[in-house]
């Protein structure tokens, strides 16, 4: 009843939110769109709208050996340091959840200030560590600085989700007679594994994105997609459906992650200050 | 994860005298040192490499030159100019994007708190920006829409009979700032509108009820209600914005001049493009100094509502 009255009142309001929606959608639907063009209709004045699509441009990148290294360099940093961060980030948050001690709040604040450190304030002493380590383009360099920048993040919102799990559900099975691995597997994991896989989602996206370390760290054998392409903003000719099918490939996963994880995705982001 | 939860739960069984003693009782050292201890060394090691190399005369060209500099480092820092400009360039980035998504991301959140059809889809399509890797962002404004010849409002304006305005020549800063708007507005209006779902619908039907306008639920129950929701968008908004980089790397290169330059490009350029580490540390512990009056105020606002 409250919902009907509310749509009589504005019917404004939708149409507002729509064209809002389709403006701020447009410069990635064009991006698309181009993709499917030829180099000379790309660019053409005035602008196509219908057009023949042509694939040519996706399996020009394909065919470019390069595209499937760069693309495999994201997705091995990405997971990588993923599955770091959830094993030494899971632990940890289910200790401060689950235990908390008068020093939780203290701890989880500096995790919290860590994260605030910026990245440029530190990219000399860093940059000049992994060239001595030899780690200077290797994907290695790139897990580990993606595990320690997103570890702050990971625990906040692992916290923030053991936090409100029933805690006594795992003494009540232990009083019921289940032992310690029946408790794991069928009391405990079920329970925890969501927020795992939302925090691990979280993780994968900010990985993904990342592009300061990224531009800064590789050079060749292990740039990932952010990095490869940045390297089109040197123009030589016409290749803006290239880049625009490049782009598409790079961004289409992430995309449909983070339509996925929308809520999660604020509490995480926010530190658990808005959920 | 199976040796995170045996050595907790291992520890009230070993010691059953202990049960009900909060958090006391078990040992939670191993599950938390492996975080802490590479928390602690992320954050010192680069920190005193930093500040240790912003005393110290050293160019990565010529290892000849080295030894203390004292305060040099900071004073040629500070009677440089593009220090100053570089500043600047970044608190109007910061607060130029923050104001202009805050003021939209809360009009828009309210707007998208009205049920419609197809709100799902509607907002899907407004936060997708925010997932879109920001060198691919740099490039499709840059290049397909703003590009002063082949760009889609280029083509526009020519239609029209206008003469095409070249973007990224005439307006710099402008049109950076254009490209993180649209990066963070999804942020921000996701937030927002997150912040708004969890408002209690009755307390709205009841002032619509008493006859308030739209404008006056917006400017005396929403606005308020998001009040903290704002400060912490704000805040982390300002953390991510101070450290802007893909978005100039891939467009202006800084330039034109100094036009684009903020601080993290400076310290770049100064490090990794001019190889003076001294320099660039300098500038480096300006910048941490500037961020951590930022996360002071940040970790405060979201220490005073957590909830252990």
């Amino acid at each position: 009843m409250s919902h009907s009255v509310a749509k009589q009142r504005h019917p404004v309001a939708g149409i507002i939110a729509w064209v809002v929606a389709l403006v701020m959608f447009f410069p990635i639907a064009w991006m698309a769109l181009a993709s499917f063009k030829t180099e000379v209709e790309a660019v053409q004045t005035p602008p196509l709208l219908f057009f023949m699509p042509t694939l040519e441009n996706y399996r020009a990148i394909f065919s470019e050996a390069n595209y499937l290294l760069f693309a495999g360099n994201s997705v091995g940093i990405a997971v990588g340091a993923t599955l770091l961060t959830l094993i030494i980030s899971v632990p940890a948050a289910f200790a401060m959840a689950f235990y908390p001690s008068p020093r939780t709040r203290g701890l989880l604040l500096w995790m919290l200030s860590t994260k605030m450190l910026p990245a440029v304030g530190v990219l000399v002493p860093i940059y000049l560590l992994v060239r001595d380590a030899g780690l200077l383009d290797s994907r290695t360099a790139l897990i580990v600085i993606n595990t320690l920048s997103n570890m702050p993040i990971a625990i906040w919102m692992l916290f923030t989700f053991f936090r409100d799990l029933p805690k006594d559900i795992i003494e009540a099975s232990r009083i019921d007679g289940a032992n310690l691995r029946q408790v794991l597997v069928h009391v405990l994991l079920p329970l925890v594994m969501p927020g795992i896989a939302s925090t691990g989602l979280l993780c994968i996206i900010l990985c993904w994105n990342e592009a300061f370390w990224s531009l800064n760290l590789t050079a060749h054998n292990a740039a990932p997609l952010t990095a490869f392409i940045a390297s089109f903003s040197a123009p030589q000719g016409l290749f803006w459906a290239k880049l625009s099918a490049a782009s598409v490939l790079a961004i289409a996963p992430i995309l449909i992650f983070g339509w996925f994880s929308q809520k999660q995705l604020v509490s995480g982001l926010t530190f658990g200050a808005v959920k | 994860m199976s040796t995170a939860a045996s050595a907790t739960m291992g520890g009230p069984r070993a010691k059953p005298g202990k049960k009900k003693a909060i958090g006391g009782g078990v040992n939670t050292m191993p599950l938390l040192a492996p975080a802490v201890g590479l928390l602690l060394i992320w954050m010192i090691v680069p920190l005193a490499m930093t500040l240790f190399f912003a005393f110290r005369r050293y160019n990565l060209l010529n290892p000849m030159i080295h030894g203390w500099a004292g305060f040099n480092n900071f004073k040629y820092l500070f009677e440089d100019p593009a220090l100053l400009h570089s500043l600047l360039v970044s608190v109007i980035l910061v607060v130029g994007v923050i104001a202009i998504t805050i003021i939209l991301g809360s009009i828009l959140a309210a707007i998208f708190n009205q049920p419609f059809p197809g709100q799902g889809v509607a907002r899907v399509l407004m936060i997708s920006p925010f997932f879109v890797m920001p060198t691919v962002s740099a490039l499709v404004w840059k290049n397909l829409l703003m590009h002063p010849v082949s760009g889609l409002f280029a083509a526009f304006a020519r239609m029209l009979g206008f003469q095409p305005i070249d973007w990224f020549g005439s307006f710099p800063l402008s049109s950076i700032m254009l490209i993180l708007c649209w990066e963070w507005l999804p942020y921000a209006f996701l937030i927002l509108f997150t912040a708004l779902q969890s408002m209690d619908e009755e307390q709205l039907e009841a002032a619509r009820l008493d006859g308030a306008t739209a404008y006056n639920i917006f400017v005396s129950i929403q606005l308020p209600h998001m009040a903290r929701a704002i400060s912490v968008t704000i805040m982390i908004e300002m953390i991510f914005l101070l450290s802007v980089f893909a978005e100039i790397y891939v467009t202006t290169a800084g330039g034109p001049g100094f036009a684009t330059t903020n601080l993290t490009f400076l310290i770049y350029q100064r490090a990794l493009l001019a190889f003076n580490v001294g320099g660039a540390s300098a500038a480096g512990v300006i910048a941490i100094i500037l961020a951590n009056i930022v996360s002071a105020f940040l970790t405060r606002s979201v220490g005073k509502r957590l909830e252990i």
